[in-house]
């Protein structure tokens, strides 16, 4: 079983130097490009190998590239989002870790793909480690020649920088990334126009997740032909998932884009901890509605999931098990996405504090019928479309769900006047 | 036009528009915050949702915000759609979750959007049973109180602070539900701006200050339509009385003039009305005139004013009606026009090329559509604030069009348009004595001499036409710029240029001149603006009168027993010495004025004039527009209109055309006959007999309360109320109540919508001109036939002189202007005296910041502390104008240190 994005990663975690990932043909790509192929070319492998953006949209890499308007002059930016803030998430920061150099790569074709002239790698605050080891990589890359003026001798040329984020979840929204970037408030703007055309500092600008790009110079060098042949699906390559909660053996693997969650849950992670019975999962990350055991079956690629009534998003699954209260599981998440919230729209700025007061009042015995209403109105008025960008939506597909398939647990707070699994769970 | 489908009915609306905008415009009601028609929509406060559905067969439709979406032919919406309207009421309830309910305790109460929004939607029974957020509030200076808790976070007060009008001091801090809107750290708004917040924030967060020192609601302020007197351009606004006191101004919208905002000067300027300084009483030899000898204060006027011997002063700050009647009352020979020989020159100039050259005066909302804009010798911002608003906005149209054309956007998509453009900026121009605030603005900012101002202007129209004089001797540096600034005005379509009074030169205003002509002889629309000290110096420049100073030389000559000056203030006008010798030698100076000053010190006989508020008239702003002003209220002492004064004089004496006028309208009328370039002015506004529906239109509202109340501790019956015999306003509640014409619309009012928000409803669209159009007459047209004129004498340059200083007159937007000062929060902001010395200046004359230094202006001594400030040019000095304690200043001149 291939896996071309952590291969070469050590088993200690440490990244792979410049010199090491040379060895293992890095940077190969990057010159095959230069010398034979035309920008437009790029986009069009990558939009035939239909790879699929990895931050959680799912959209089409190639098609977002080709919207970049051709006549505009003036500078364009290529950003690699690396603002891992989604809670349970933790795929991004292996490869940053571990090989940061295979991300530089597939950002430099990027760039050249949409004839940037600057990049940036935005990553989360809290990253240290990889901060660190990503400027190392930049310096690298720009000592050899592979960033800078004239790469590799050849008339193209690009500025690299990393930019830390001071730890708002709201920064991996692509749009609030970029007015975080441009030293603004982290808000979103709306869309139209899209960043293509009018993105940082108002210029066309492509935002990619760091999965996504460490996966261009693979498909550059084998193809897209070889990019689908690595998944079980009609969604191609594989996928980093991830797996955390009272399971054996939490963790992250790279594996075919459509593995089922059955396969995650038992093979890769070990199972359910002894003691621990499987209840439900949110696949993709906090921002995603729970499956339960009825859909370990499921597919995970984009289409599966969405069939199930969930989205793939980052495809780092988070596990509850039957001695973690769903309300109080819940009441976690609301609180992190009321407190992330940017404070711009009223619905998520004043709906998410009120969902989560909600469920605060429920786990201290003190919730009412009339609040489980309350939380059922909220999940549908937050809904996409009736906010400005996709926090809330998000916010509210883990609640909306828990009170699908949970819902007895949130009525046995109201009737008992307290927390039923207090006695035996935190 | 496309046609949408609202609920089922088509309607024909106008491309381009966003779909609250349209439905707004169709007088529909669909309630919003975040969004305003000046400032675009940025979808945040999600209020405006409604459905729209795919086609006819659509029954699920879609949600979606109609302030982000443009009109498009065939669009199928819905406003009264369930789940929108169910959406709509969660949202109020969700800004409602933290607002405090304190309406009753609100100064926004009872004109609230918020409250209007509320009930619009239908939200009335809480469920949110939490506990509120609560903020600390700031103290924000004199004009604005800030009240944190009552925000609903819509974004508009930073929007309009920081974007609209450039402020710096305003900005949103903290995220989720602790978003708050303030400063870094108290202190007073720096903006010249910020008193538009209180009508921009849709609740109590930003309230007027000064009338919370006086508060009254809104329906108990007896209101109506009338002109600010702070500067000259003639902002429209809306005075509103009770007990006999103006408690606040607030926004008239006209489209052609000042929109929807005020300066600060503007909205806080008033309170001179309700001033203890107050003339209220006609005072004879300084005692109440009706103790002196039982003869009626007329009679002692009569007495005094003898054939040939008797001369009328007018005034700039008193309205055309009065002016023209002390005219006629003293004769076209003894009437003098009572401002400064500088103002008079250079008010004089500006209005003889407007009146006399092709090209045509800007009015503010032409100046803000501006593609290029130079703006020679003028502060802006101090002399014509609003005008800089205008500005503000004129050098984004260049960078808006390009990008709205790139990112295909409408220009009403705010944040998108904003982040297309960043920083990018339209061709604007400035030359100055000193730094200005619109230098930031500026393609190019340059300080210099006055003189070297225009001729750098006048380098520029020679460069724009060979026709215009050549400038001999000129700097390189002045040829660099001079030639910048020509090479973008040749590109321009609608380029503006701006001069006026407030760099005190002549030159600079043929310099002005000169360009403009030159540019309107290549074929392009230029426009000129020249500012104007007062309300109406335009409309006294044009009635016309021998200037003041000959006044002074007749009285010298003791060819005068009695003056009567108008609502003036002569120590303002001439230099001290001269004003002493002035009323040396008068026998008999009667003064019609507000405010005891100096020459109230002076006056044999002192009548009780009203003011803006307890007057009707009309002013001329320096557009030359006209525009009429409506009596607040009928005030309880002897105070009546300065030209009822002359009138009931003129009556006495038995004078042979104006015996027999008594009200405004025959005022007017005689007015528009004698003076054809007047004549429109009669048609400003209806006639006194006008009735809609055989009604009046009332200046009080329909919930006013207390009337029977108010006097009850004097007489429990009620009183009458005052009639108004001038105008079809009336002093009560009972009226039309409908929309009254624009041009005496009292207050904005509209059912369900009872905040500043319902002039909506007053317009032919959202930020459209009013119905029956934006009011006032313009009175000079450019001159299109012939040669385009031009000016020939080039100024010399300015170089520095050994032991003299270049003096040139500075002004303040709060401080120069002679009656706003009188209110309690303007006052505050008045800088302290200073002179103005460059760095090298202040080492040459061994003297450093703070020092106090000596000098002799005009015949007066100050002592004034040295401010150092390197934009001067060396050997040019600043002295700051009309400040309190500061005498007039002449046009440029040298002084020796």
């Amino acid at each position: 079983m291939e896996k071309p994005l952590t291969q070469h990663i050590p088993a200690s975690g440490a990244p792979l130097h410049l010199k090491e990932y040379e060895a293992v043909g890095g940077y190969a790509a990057l010159r095959k490009v230069l010398q034979e192929l035309t920008p437009a070319e790029v986009t069009g492998r990558v939009k035939d190998a239909n790879l699929k953006g990895r931050g959680g949209a799912g959209f089409s890499t190639g098609m977002k590239w080709s919207f970049v308007p051709a006549e505009v002059t003036g500078p364009r930016y290529l950003i690699c989002n690396a603002d891992e803030m989604e809670p349970g998430t933790f795929k991004d920061r292996w490869l940053l870790e571990g090989n940061p150099h295979q991300l530089l790569e597939g950002m430099i074709i990027s760039a050249y793909a949409i004839q940037a002239t600057q990049g940036f790698v935005f990553m989360r605050w809290a990253y240290k480690e990889a901060a660190r080891i990503m400027n190392q990589a930049i310096a690298d890359a720009y000592a050899a020649g592979y960033l800078g003026k004239n790469i590799l001798g050849k008339n193209y040329s690009l500025e690299m920088q990393l930019h830390t984020g001071v730890g708002r979840y709201m920064c991996g929204e692509e749009t609030a990334l970029l007015n975080s970037l441009e030293g603004k408030r982290a808000i979103p703007r709306a869309k139209p126009p899209f960043p293509q055309v009018s993105g940082l500092f108002g210029k066309p600008t492509i935002v990619n997740n760091v999965e996504t790009l460490s996966y261009i110079p693979h498909i550059i060098s084998k193809g897209g032909d070889w990019f689908k042949s690595l998944s079980y699906t009609a969604d191609g390559g594989t996928k980093i998932y991830g797996v955390s909660g009272k399971v054996n053996k939490p963790g992250a693997w790279e594996l075919p884009m459509g593995v089922t969650m059955r396969e995650l849950l038992e093979e890769h992670a070990g199972g359910m901890k002894a003691g621990f019975r499987f209840r439900g999962a949110l696949p993709g990350g906090a921002s995603t509605d729970f499956l339960t055991d009825a859909h370990l079956d499921v597919k995970m690629d984009f289409a599966g999931v969405a069939a199930a009534g969930s989205r793939l998003g980052t495809g780092t699954m988070v596990i509850l098990d039957d001695r973690t209260c769903p309300v109080g599981f819940v009441h976690n998440l609301e609180h992190f996405f009321a407190q992330e919230s940017c404070g711009f729209c009223t619905p998520c700025r004043e709906g998410l504090p009120w969902t989560e007061k909600i469920l605060y009042a429920l786990e201290q015995g003190q919730g009412t019928y009339a609040d489980l209403e309350q939380l059922e109105m909220h999940t549908k008025l937050l809904g996409p479309g009736n906010t400005f960008c996709a926090l809330a939506p998000g916010a509210m597909e883990p609640l909306q769900s828990a009170l699908k398939y949970f819902r007895e647990d949130f009525e046995q707070h109201i009737k008992e006047k307290k927390c039923p699994y207090a006695d035996h769970t935190h | 036009m496309p046609i949408i489908h609202i609920d089922n009915k088509p309607y024909e609306v106008k491309e381009g528009k966003n779909l609250l905008e349209a439905c707004l415009s169709l007088g529909l009601n669909l309630p919003y915050f975040c969004w305003h028609p000046a400032l675009g929509a940025v979808g945040a406060c999600r209020q405006c949702a409604v459905k729209v559905f795919k086609d006819e067969d659509d029954k699920k439709g879609k949600i979606i915000m109609s302030c982000m979406e443009p009109v498009k032919d065939q669009l199928r919406l819905s406003i009264d759609d369930t789940d929108a309207r169910n959406f709509r009421e969660h949202v109020i309830g969700w800004l409602m979750t933290n607002h405090p309910h304190d309406c009753a305790v609100c100064d926004e109460g009872g004109s609230c959007h918020l409250q209007d929004m509320t009930v619009m939607t239908g939200h009335s029974y809480r469920d949110y049973h939490f506990t509120k957020r609560t903020y600390n509030n700031q103290y924000l200076g004199p004009f604005l109180n800030h009240e944190m808790n009552r925000c609903i976070q819509c974004y508009r007060c930073v929007r309009f602070y920081k974007d609209f009008a450039g402020g710096k001091d305003l900005d949103v801090f903290a995220a989720h539900n602790h978003v708050y809107f303030g400063r870094q750290e108290e202190g007073t708004l720096e903006s010249e701006f910020s008193g538009n917040l209180a009508e921009i924030c849709p609740t109590g967060v930003f309230t007027d200050k000064t009338l919370k020192q006086h508060y009254t609601r809104k329906w108990d302020l007896t209101s109506a339509a009338s002109v600010c007197q702070g500067c000259g351009l003639g902002c429209n606004i809306i005075a509103g009385e009770r007990y006999g006191a103006v408690r606040q101004i607030t926004n008239r919208f006209n489209g052609a003039v000042n929109g929807y905002f005020l300066c600060d000067r503007g909205r806080y300027g008033y309170e001179f009305v309700n001033s203890g300084q107050r003339i209220k009483t006609p005072m004879v030899h300084h005692g109440p005139a009706d103790k002196a000898n039982g003869i009626p204060v007329l009679q002692h006027v009569h007495q005094r004013m003898k054939p040939g011997k008797t001369i009328g002063i007018g005034s700039p700050r008193a309205s055309l009606e009065s002016n023209a009647v002390l005219k006629e009352l003293v004769g076209e020979e003894n009437f003098y026009l009572g401002v400064s020989a500088a103002d008079h020159d250079l008010v004089s100039l500006s209005l003889k090329i407007l009146q006399q050259g092709p090209v045509r005066s800007a009015s503010l909302q032409e100046a803000a559509a501006a593609d290029v804009v130079l703006i020679l010798g003028e502060d802006v911002t101090n002399t014509a604030p609003m005008l800089a608003l205008s500005v503000r906005q004129a050098v984004r149209r260049i960078p808006v069009e390009e990008v709205i054309n790139h990112i295909h956007m409408p220009a009403w998509q705010d944040a998108a348009v904003r982040e297309a453009v960043q920083d990018s900026k339209g061709p604007l121009y400035i030359l100055n004595v000193q730094e200005t605030k619109l230098d930031e603005l500026a393609k190019g900012a340059y300080h210099t001499a006055p003189d070297n101002i225009a001729r750098i202007g006048f380098g520029v129209s020679h460069l724009l036409s060979s026709k215009m004089p050549e400038v001999k001797g000129m700097s390189e540096q002045g040829k660099a710029i001079a030639a910048e600034i020509a090479a973008v005005l040749k590109t321009a379509k609608n380029p503006l240029i701006i001069a006026g009074y407030g760099g005190g030169s002549e030159a600079i205003i043929k310099a002005a001149a000169n360009v403009a002509w030159s540019l309107r002889d290549l074929g392009i629309d230029a426009m000129l603006t020249y500012t104007v000290p007062e309300c109406n110096s335009v409309g006294l420049e044009m009635l016309g009168g021998h200037r003041l100073d000959s006044a002074v030389d007749r009285a010298l000559n003791s060819e005068v027993d009695t003056v009567i000056v108008l609502e003036n203030d002569l120590y303002r006008r001439l230099n001290q010495h001269r004003a002493e010798q002035f009323f040396e030698k008068v026998k008999d100076v009667i003064l019609l004025d507000h405010l005891y000053n100096p020459t109230a010190e002076k006056a044999t006989i002192i009548l009780p004039a009203g003011t803006f508020a307890e007057s009707d008239g009309t002013l001329v702003n320096n557009e030359g527009r006209a525009q009429r002003f409506f009596q607040v209220f009928a005030p309880d002492s002897a105070v009546q209109e300065s030209w009822r004064w002359l009138l009931q004089i003129a009556s006495i004496n038995g004078h042979a055309t104006l015996s027999g006028l008594q009200h405004f309208d025959e005022v007017v009328s005689h007015l528009a006959h004698a003076y054809e370039k007047f004549e429109s002015i009669d048609h400003l506004a209806p006639h006194a007999d006008f009735r809609i529906a055989g009604q009046k239109v009332p200046r009080e509202p329909h919930r006013f309360s207390g009337r029977t109340a108010m006097q009850a501790n004097v007489d429990v019956s009620e009183p009458r109320p005052p009639q108004d015999t001038d105008t079809a306003l009336s002093f009560t509640m009972e009226g039309y109540r409908g929309e009254p014409p624009s041009s005496m619309i009292p207050f904005f009012w509209s059912p369900g919508w009872n905040s500043v928000q319902s002039v909506n409803k007053f317009q032919v669209e959202t930020g459209g001109p009013l119905h029956d159009g934006n009011s006032g007459k313009r009175l000079i047209e450019p001159h299109g036939n012939g040669q385009t004129p031009f000016y020939t004498e080039v100024p010399e340059p300015f170089l520095p002189l050994k032991e003299h200083l270049l003096l040139v007159p500075l002004y303040h937007i709060f401080g120069s202007e002679e009656l706003s000062v009188h209110t309690p929060g303007i006052a505050e902001r008045i800088p302290a005296p200073y002179i103005m010395l460059h760095s090298e200046d202040a080492k040459r004359l061994q003297v450093t910041a703070g020092y106090l230094l000596h000098f002799t202006d005009n015949g007066h001594h100050y002592t004034l502390p040295v401010i150092i400030n390197d934009t001067l040019q060396e050997g040019v000095a600043g002295i700051p104008v009309g400040l309190p304690g500061m005498q007039i200043s002449e046009a440029p001149q040298l002084i020796k240190v």
